[in-house]
C-alpha cells in the first residue's frame, strides 16, 4: 500500500443525489417525441477513476484487478466482455478508467494493494464528471458542429477516445461502438455542454433519455 | 403587368431556368417576375433594370457588369422586415426565390433621384484620392460631424437592428483533398482524386456546380460540355468518400492548410430558413476544414477594359453577356458594341447574335486578328473594326452609343479619327486575371506571366492549381491540367490513383491577345472624362495617376491613398487594370510594381455563420457549481469569476421591498461575525497530488515550508513564479505521508495544475509525484461563525472539540450521512469548517445544513461577503491585491517564506535581486480613511503631498476597499511605496471630482488583530 | 491555425488543443544562489526572436497534457519537427540548409499520420 489516503466518497444509497445534469433536466428540459434523428442519455453515477504510472507497472495490476489489459497505444479505449467496465489512455502515464457506480472505492482498493510501494497515483473523479451518450443517424453530424477532432469513421473507429476541445470547453470524445458516441464532460461544464447539444442538435430533432 | 411586358429582354428559349414557374420579387419597393434558376441579377435584367445601385463616392448611377463573384455595382440590402435584413449581398450570387425584397445599397433618398449624386456631380472634379483626409480634417473637432455625414451617404448596407431568426453554425471537417470550384479544372481533378478512395471534398459558390461548362459553346465527347459535367457530377454525388458542397465559397486560407468554407444552405430557399419537419435547418454554415492537399480550380475573372464612361449602365464584361444569354436566357440589350483585346471576347458577340439581337460592330486592338471564332463572327456577317478599341461609353442612365478610335498602345495614344456607334450595351474583354485570392491568403507572392498577361498563384505547400487560375484557358489543356492535379494531390496522400479518361475537347485556333489596360482618350487621362478601374470604391485612372504624381510608388500605398481593391471587392476586376496604369505611370513594368495582397475573406460572410453557436446564452461556458440551483433558487445575484458563476450576494426581499447590495452585503457580514454563515467554495481550483516525492515537490514550488507539515494538518501555501512575483495562493492538506490536497484560486485552477506539470515534466521528472484536478469532485460548503461548531455537530459524527480538531487541522467522517472530509481552516478569521463531500450528494448536505441551521440563524453569503470579511482580516486576494509585480516581502508575507529551505525554490532567488530589494517598493498597507463615512475607490492614487503641482508624485493605489459593518466604517487595503516604515502617517487620495480623501496608514488587520476569533 | 503533431499522442492535433510556452530549452540554473542577477535575469527575461528556425516549447493543454519542443520557421509558420521534453532537435538554424529535405520528408509523413 503506497502511503495514501483513500476515502470512499459514496454512502447509503437512501440519500438523496444529484447527477451533473439534474440543474439542465430542470432549466433547459429533456426533450422527447418522436421524428428525431438524435439521441442523448446520460449514464449518471458511474465510477471514474483517474489512473496514473508507468504502463508496466499498471498494466499487471489492472490485468489482475480488473481483467482488462491497460491500453498502452495512444487514444485506445478497451472494454471488459460485459462492456460496463472501460479504460482509456489519456496520456503516456495517466489513463481514465469507468466503471458500474459503487465498484469504484473496491476497485481503487484492490489496485492499491496489488501495487504495493511502486510509484502511482489513483484519483477518484466520480463527482466531477458525467457520461453522455450520444446516438441516433445525425450523431456525426452534431459531433462536426461541436468538437474540433476529426470524427470520420476513417480516423475514428471503435475503441478510440481522445481529449479534445468541446465548442468553448474541453471534453473525453470515446467511440465503445459503431453506433454510439461517449462524450466524458466536467461537472461544472455539463450544464453548458447540454444546453449546447440540445441547440446543436435542433435542427435534427433530439430525444433525451433520462 | 404581363409576363411578357415585364420580362422583355428574356429569350424564349434557352438557358437553364424553368419557364414553366414564376416567381414573384421586388427590387427597391418595385414588384417584379421571374424564374427558378435565375440569379436576382439576371431577373433584373430580364426586367430591363439598368440602375441597380449609385455609386459609392461620386453617387454615379450603376448597372450590372459582372456574372458572379466580382460583381462590382449589384450590392443590395435583402430582407422584407428588420430581422431578415441582410447587407452587401452580390445580386449575381444570389438565386432568386418567390417573395424575394431586395433594394439598392447606396442611394439617399433612391437610386434614381440622388441627391448624392449632385454631390458626386459637383464634387468630381473636386473629389480626388485623399479627398476626405484632405477636405474634412480641419477643424479636428468638426470630424465626428462630417463623418456622421459621410458614412450616410457612403456605407455600404446596415445591419439589422432586430434579432435574427435564423441559427447559424460551424462544421468542423478534415479531407485528404478540397477542390475549390467546380468548373471544369475542379471537376476533373475531384474526379480524379475520388477513384483513389481519398476523402474529397468540392466547393463551388455558384448555385450549380459546372463553372464555364455550364454556358460553354464547346463540345467534349462531341456532345455540349455541360452533359460532361452533368455525368462527372453524377459519379462524384454516388462517392461515399466525396462531399459536394455548392453554394460555398471558400473565403480563407490559413497556416497549415486550415481553410475556411462558407455555405449558403437556404439563402436561395427564402429569407429565413423554411421548417422542415418541424425542424428549422440552419441557414449558414462555417466549414473549418483541415485539408491534406488543396486543389485551386478558381478560374480567371474577365478583365474589363478602362475606357471612359465605362461605368455607365449597359458596360458589361464580354463573359457575362454569354452567361445571361446561356445559363439564364436573357439578352441584356438590343445593339451590342464588342470591345476586345483577345479572342475570347467574340463569343459574346456570336451569342448576342444567336440570341438574335443586333450586334453593331466588334472592336478589335489588335491589327490583324485571326483565329475561329472570329472566323465565325466574320461568317455571321459581325463588322469587326481592328487596331481600335472602344475610347468612351456615352449616356447617362444608359448606354446611347460607343466612340470607337483607332488606337496606338505602345504610345498610349488616341491615333486616328473617332466615330460614334449607336448601341445600348458595350461588351468589354482586357483577357483574364487567374483568381490567386486564396493562394495569396497563404502569404505567398504571385508570379506575373507575360504570356497570358496575368498573376498566377506563388507556389505554396500542400496546394495544386489548375485550369483558369493556373493561366490556363484552352478547355482540352484545363480538364488535363485537372486531372493531373487531382492525381497529384491523392498520390501525396498516400493514396493510389485511378485512370481517368479525358474527354476530348475541340481544338480552336486561337490568335495571341494583346496587353491592353487602360484605353487612350482623346485627352489626357487627368482632364478626361472618368475611366473607372475599380467600380465598387470609385477609383478611376485619374486618381491613380495623381496617386503616383504626389509621389505614392508603393502599390500597396497607391491602394490605401485611393481605395483601390478595398472592403467587400479585394481588386476582383480593377487590380490588375490599376496596377498596369501604376506602372505606366511610374515607367515600370507590371512585376516591378507587383500586386496587392489579398486577403480573406473572399467575398463577404455574415456575421452568423462567423459566430456560429457562439451566442447569447452559449456565447461563453457558464460554470456551475452542484449547488447552483438552490442559489438561482434563492434568489442570488451572480458574479463572473472566471467562467464560473458564483454567488454575489443573496438580496432578500422584506415587505415587498428588495434589499440592495449594500444591506444585503452589511446583514450576511453580521451573520457571520454574530452567527453563522455559509459559502459554496466549490469553485476554488483542488489538486490531488499523490507520490513519494510529493512533499518535496511542495517544497520547491510554494515559497514556505512543508518537510514538518503532519498527517491530519493543512496549511496555508504562497507561490511565486521564478521571478519572485506572487502567482497563487491556498491551503495545502496532508492527507497521507505521500499524498496532499493543494487548493488553488478560483481563476488560477488550470493554471496552477500546467504549472505544476511544467515543472514537473521539464526540470524535475525525477521528482516521483502526479497530479491529478479533482476540482470538479467535491463540492465545498464553508461554514462559519461563532455558531459553526454547534451547527456541525448536530449533524456530524466527527469529534469537534476544540482541542481535538484545532485550527488547520483536517478530519474526516459523516456530514448528514454523507461522508466528508471537514477542514478548519479560515478566510474570515471566524470559527470555519470547510465541509468537501462528493459532488453528487452536496445539494442534499447543503439543504440539511439549513434544516438544521435556521436556529442558528445560518446566512448564506456571497462573495462580495467574503471579501469584505477577508479584506477586514487583511488577507490578500490573489489578482486583487497583487497584479504580477509583488512579491511576498511586499506583501509583509515573511512568515510565509522559507529563507532556508535547502532547495532554491521558484521565486527565491529573485528575492535578492536589486530590484526586489529596494526599498521604496510599494508594499501592502491598511489605510483608514479619516472620514468613516467614506469608501475609497479601488484603483484611486494615492500622493503623500495634495498641494503638489500637478502632475503629483504617486506613491501606490488602493487594492481592496469596502464598508466594514462590523467597525461600521469604510476601509481599505493599498500599496504604497515603502509602505511598511510609513505606519500612522497621513496620505492623499485626489480624486476625479476634486475631492480629496485623507487616510492613515494602518496594519492590514483591521479586526481581530490577534486572530482569537478563529481558534475558539 | 496551426495543425501541430503531438510527439506523445502521435497525431496532429488542432492548435485550439495547445497552449505556446514560449521558447524551448531554457534551463534553470541549477544553483541559482550561485548567479548573479545579471545571470538571473537573462534566465528570467531574455529570449530569442529570429527570423527563420526557432524552438518552441509547447503544451496539448487539451490532451495528454505533455509538454514538448516544436521548430518552426517563423517566417513561413511551418513546423519542421516536434520531439519530446528531454529530446534535441535535429533541425537547427545551422543545419537547416541540409536537413531541409528531410524535415520536407517528416512534415508529409506527419500529415498523414
Amino acid at each position: 500500500m503506497s502511503n495514501a489516503a483513500t476515502f470512499d466518497t459514496r454512502t447509503d444509497t437512501a440519500i438523496p443525489v444529484e447527477s451533473p445534469l439534474a440543474y439542465s433536466y430542470r432549466h433547459s428540459g429533456a426533450p422527447r417525441g418522436s421524428g428525431y434523428r438524435l439521441k442523448l442519455r446520460e449514464r449518471a453515477m458511474l465510477g471514474h477513476l483517474i489512473l496514473r504510472g508507468g504502463a508496466i507497472v499498471l498494466d499487471e495490476a489492472v490485468r489482475e484487478v480488473l481483467g482488462i489489459s491497460l491500453p498502452g497505444k495512444p487514444q485506445a479505449l478497451v472494454h471488459d466482455a460485459s462492456g460496463e467496465r472501460s479504460i482509456q489512455w489519456l496520456s503516456p502515464d495517466e489513463w481514465l478508467v469507468i466503471v458500474p457506480g459503487g465498484e469504484e472505492f473496491p476497485l481503487e482498493t484492490k489496485l492499491r494493494e496489488y501495487l504495493g510501494d511502486a510509484h502511482y497515483a489513483i484519483s477518484d473523479v466520480s463527482g466531477g464528471q458525467t457520461l453522455l451518450e450520444v446516438s441516433g443517424e445525425a450523431a456525426l453530424e452534431l459531433l462536426m458542429k461541436t468538437v474540433i477532432y476529426d470524427v470520420h469513421p476513417s480516423n475514428f473507429p471503435v475503441g478510440k477516445g481522445v481529449t479534445t476541445v468541446f465548442a468553448k470547453a474541453t471534453t473525453i470524445l470515446r467511440r465503445p461502438s459503431e453506433e454510439r458516441w461517449e462524450l466524458v464532460v466536467r461537472r461544472s461544464f455539463a450544464d453548458y455542454c447540454y444546453r449546447w447539444l440540445l441547440d446543436a442538435g435542433s435542427e435534427y430533432g433530439v430525444n433525451v433519455e433520462q | 403587368m404581363s409576363q411578357s411586358k415585364q420580362q422583355v429582354f428574356r429569350l424564349a428559349t434557352g438557358g437553364r431556368i424553368d419557364r414553366t414557374r414564376t416567381l414573384s420579387f421586388t427590387f427597391n419597393g418595385q414588384p417584379y417576375q421571374g424564374h427558378p434558376g435565375d440569379t436576382l441579377a439576371s431577373a433584373l435584367l430580364a426586367n430591363g433594370v439598368d440602375i441597380v445601385n449609385r455609386s459609392f463616392k461620386y453617387s454615379r448611377p450603376r448597372g450590372i457588369v459582372a456574372a458572379g463573384a466580382e460583381e462590382p455595382n449589384a450590392i443590395v440590402q435583402l430582407g422584407s422586415s428588420e430581422a431578415a435584413q441582410v447587407p452587401n449581398v452580390r445580386a449575381t450570387q444570389q438565386a432568386l426565390f418567390n417573395d424575394l425584397t431586395a433594394r439598392s445599397t447606396n442611394g439617399w433618398p433612391n437610386v434614381q433621384r440622388d441627391l448624392m449624386g449632385l454631390v458626386g456631380k459637383l464634387g468630381g472634379q473636386f473629389m480626388p484620392p485623399g479627398f476626405y483626409y484632405k477636405t474634412f480634417m480641419a477643424p479636428a473637432s468638426m470630424w465626428l460631424t462630417y463623418e456622421k455625414y459621410i458614412r450616410k451617404a457612403a456605407g455600404l448596407g446596415r445591419s439589422p437592428m432586430e434579432d435574427d431568426p435564423d441559427s447559424y453554425d460551424h462544421f468542423n471537417q478534415h479531407c485528404d483533398v478540397l477542390v475549390v470550384g467546380a468548373g471544369a479544372a475542379g471537376l476533373s481533378a475531384a474526379l480524379a482524386a475520388a477513384r483513389s478512395g481519398a476523402r474529397v471534398m468540392v466547393a463551388d459558390e455558384q448555385e450549380e456546380m459546372g463553372g464555364s461548362l455550364l454556358e460553354s459553346r464547346e463540345t467534349l465527347n462531341g456532345k455540349p460540355a455541360d452533359q460532361w459535367a452533368a455525368q462527372v457530377l453524377e459519379e462524384l454525388a454516388g462517392c461515399e468518400n466525396v462531399s459536394l458542397l455548392p453554394r460555398t465559397t471558400v473565403n480563407g486560407y490559413h497556416d497549415h492548410n486550415f481553410v475556411t468554407l462558407h455555405e449558403r444552405r437556404t439563402e436561395h430557399l427564402g429569407e429565413t430558413a423554411p421548417v422542415v419537419n418541424g425542424h428549422r435547418p440552419v441557414r449558414s454554415r462555417m466549414h473549418r476544414v483541415r485539408v491534406g492537399q488543396v486543389i485551386l480550380a478558381t478560374g480567371a475573372h474577365e478583365r474589363p477594359l478602362v475606357y471612359a464612361g465605362n461605368d455607365v449602365p449597359g458596360n458589361l464584361l464580354a463573359g457575362a453577356v454569354s452567361t445571361y444569354i446561356r445559363r439564364y436566357g436573357v439578352v441584356p440589350g438590343r445593339q451590342l458594341v464588342l470591345s476586345t483585346s483577345n479572342d475570347y471576347g467574340y463569343r459574346a458577340a456570336l451569342d448576342w447574335k444567336e440570341a438574335g439581337c443586333e450586334v453593331v460592330a466588334i472592336v478589335d486592338a489588335r491589327e490583324a486578328p485571326k483565329g475561329d471564332w472570329i472566323d465565325a463572327a466574320r461568317a455571321q456577317g459581325i463588322k469587326i473594326i481592328t487596331g481600335s478599341a472602344v475610347i468612351e461609353a456615352k449616356g447617362s442612365n444608359r448606354v446611347t452609343g460607343a466612340r470607337v478610335a483607332k488606337i496606338d498602345i505602345d504610345a498610349f495614344k488616341v491615333s486616328g479619327p473617332v466615330q460614334e456607334l449607336a448601341c445600348d450595351t458595350i461588351a468589354s474583354s482586357g483577357g483574364y486575371s487567374p483568381v490567386i485570392h486564396l493562394a495569396s491568403h497563404t502569404g505567398a507572392r504571385p508570379t506575373w506571366r507575360d504570356d497570358i498577361i496575368g498573376f498566377v498563384p506563388g507556389l505554396v505547400k500542400g496546394v495544386q492549381a489548375c485550369g483558369g487560375v493556373n493561366g490556363t484557358y484552352a478547355l482540352g489543356d484545363v480538364i488535363a491540367e485537372g486531372v493531373e492535379a487531382g492525381i497529384k494531390a491523392v498520390a501525396t496522400m498516400g493514396y493510389t490513383a485511378q485512370t481517368v479518361n479525358i474527354p476530348s475537347a475541340e481544338r480552336l485556333q486561337q490568335g495571341p491577345a494583346v496587353a491592353l489596360f487602360q484605353v487612350p482618350h482623346e485627352k489626357p487621362t487627368l482632364r478626361g472624362p472618368k475611366q473607372f478601374v475599380d467600380l465598387q470604391n470609385d477609383v478611376t485612372a485619374a486618381g491613380i495617376e495623381l496617386a503616383t504624381r504626389e509621389g505614392f510608388e508603393s502599390i500597396e500605398h497607391i491602394k490605401r491613398y485611393t481605395a483601390m481593391g478595398f472592403g467587400t471587392d479585394q481588386g476582383k476586376l480593377g487590380n490588375i487594370n490599376g496596377m498596369a496604369i501604376a506602372a505606366r505611370c511610374l515607367n515600370r513594368s507590371i512585376p516591378e510594381v507587383g500586386t496587392t495582397v489579398f486577403r480573406p475573406n473572399y467575398t463577404p460572410v455574415t456575421f452568423g455563420a462567423i459566430v456560429g453557436r457562439h451566442c447569447r446564452d452559449l456565447f461563453d461556458p457558464e460554470r456551475y457549481t452542484a449547488l447552483h440551483q438552490w442559489h438561482v433558487e434563492r434568489g442570488a445575484e451572480f458574479e463572473d469569476v472566471g467562467q464560473w458563476k458564483r454567488p454575489w450576494y443573496y438580496p432578500q426581499k422584506m415587505s415587498g421591498k428588495t434589499e440592495t447590495m449594500h444591506e444585503a452585503v452589511a446583514r450576511e457580514c453580521l451573520a457571520v461575525r454574530e452567527k453563522v454563515g455559509i459559502l459554496d467554495a466549490s469553485t476554488l481550483g483542488k489538486i490531488d497530488i499523490q507520490g513519494p516525492d510529493a512533499r518535496e515537490f511542495l517544497a520547491r514550488i510554494y515559497t514556505n515550508k512543508w518537510e514538518k507539515l503532519a498527517v491530519g494538518k493543512c496549511r496555508y501555501g504562497l507561490m511565486c513564479k521564478d521571478d519572485g512575483m506572487v502567482t497563487d495562493d491556498g491551503v495545502t492538506s496532508c492527507l497521507a505521508e505521500n499524498h496532499f490536497l493543494m487548493t488553488t484560486t478560483t481563476g488560477g485552477a488550470a493554471a496552477i495544475l500546467e504549472w505544476l506539470e511544467l515543472w514537473h515534466q521539464t526540470e524535475w521528472p525525477e521528482l516521483d509525484v502526479y497530479f491529478s484536478s479533482v476540482t470538479d469532485h467535491w463540492a465545498t460548503m464553508t461554514i462559519t461563525g461563532p455558531e459553526a461548531r454547534k451547527l456541525l455537530a448536530e449533524i456530524s459524527d466527527i469529534d469537534l472539540d476544540r482541542d481535538s480538531f484545532k485550527f488547520m487541522d483536517w478530519r474526516s467522517g459523516k456530514v448528514a450521512g454523507v461522508p466528508a472530509r471537514v477542514f478548519r481552516i479560515s478566510f474570515t478569521g471566524e470559527l470555519t469548517f470547510e465541509i468537501n463531500v462528493q459532488a453528487n450528494y452536496a445539494m442534499h448536505v447543503w439543504q440539511t445544513l439549513f434544516k438544521h441551521g435556521e436556529k442558528y440563524g445560518l446566512t448564506p453569503y456571497g462573495t462580495e461577503t467574503m471579501h469584505v470579511l477577508r479584506a477586514e482580516k487583511g488577507f490578500i486576494i490573489v489578482g486583487q491585491e497583487t497584479d504580477g509585480s509583488v512579491t511576498p516581502e511586499d506583501l509583509g508575507m515573511q512568515w510565509c517564506v522559507g529563507y532556508d529551505k535547502p532547495f532554491s525554490w521558484i521565486g527565491k532567488r529573485a528575492l535578492t535581486r536589486s530590484d526586489t530589494k529596494r526599498e521604496n517598493r510599494k508594499q501592502l498597507v491598511g489605510l483608514r480613511p479619516k472620514d468613516p463615512k467614506v469608501i475609497l475607490e479601488e484603483g484611486a492614487q494615492i500622493v503623500l503631498d495634495p498641494k503638489h503641482a500637478i502632475p503629483m508624485p504617486m506613491v501606490g493605489h488602493v487594492t481592496s476597499s469596502y464598508y466594514s459593518p462590523i467597525l461600521d466604517a469604510g476601509f481599505a487595503l493599498a500599496v504604497v511605496k515603502g509602505g511598511h516604515q510609513k505606519l500612522g502617517e497621513t496620505v492623499y487620495l485626489p480624486m476625479a471630482d476634486g475631492q480629496t480623501h485623507e487616510a492613515e496608514i494602518v496594519s492590514t488587520v483591521f479586526y481581530d488583530p490577534k486572530g482569537e476569533r478563529q481558534h475558539v | 491555425m496551426f495543425y501541430i503533431y503531438c510527439p506523445y499522442c502521435g497525431e496532429h492535433r488542432e492548435e485550439e488543443e495547445f497552449h505556446p510556452k514560449g521558447q524551448a530549452h531554457i534551463e534553470r540554473p541549477k544553483n541559482p544562489e550561485e548567479c548573479s542577477d545579471e545571470e538571473w535575469g537573462d534566465y528570467l527575461f531574455f529570449r530569442d526572436n529570429p527570423r527563420g528556425v526557432h524552438h518552441e516549447m509547447w503544451v496539448h493543454a487539451v490532451g495528454c497534457r505533455k509538454f514538448f519542443n516544436i521548430t518552426r520557421h517563423t517566417v513561413s509558420y511551418e513546423i519542421l519537427e516536434t520531439y519530446k521534453m528531454g529530446e534535441q532537435p535535429s533541425i537547427t538554424a545551422a543545419n537547416q540548409t541540409q536537413s531541409r529535405e528531410a524535415a520536407a520528408v517528416s512534415h508529409q509523413e506527419g500529415v498523414r499520420a
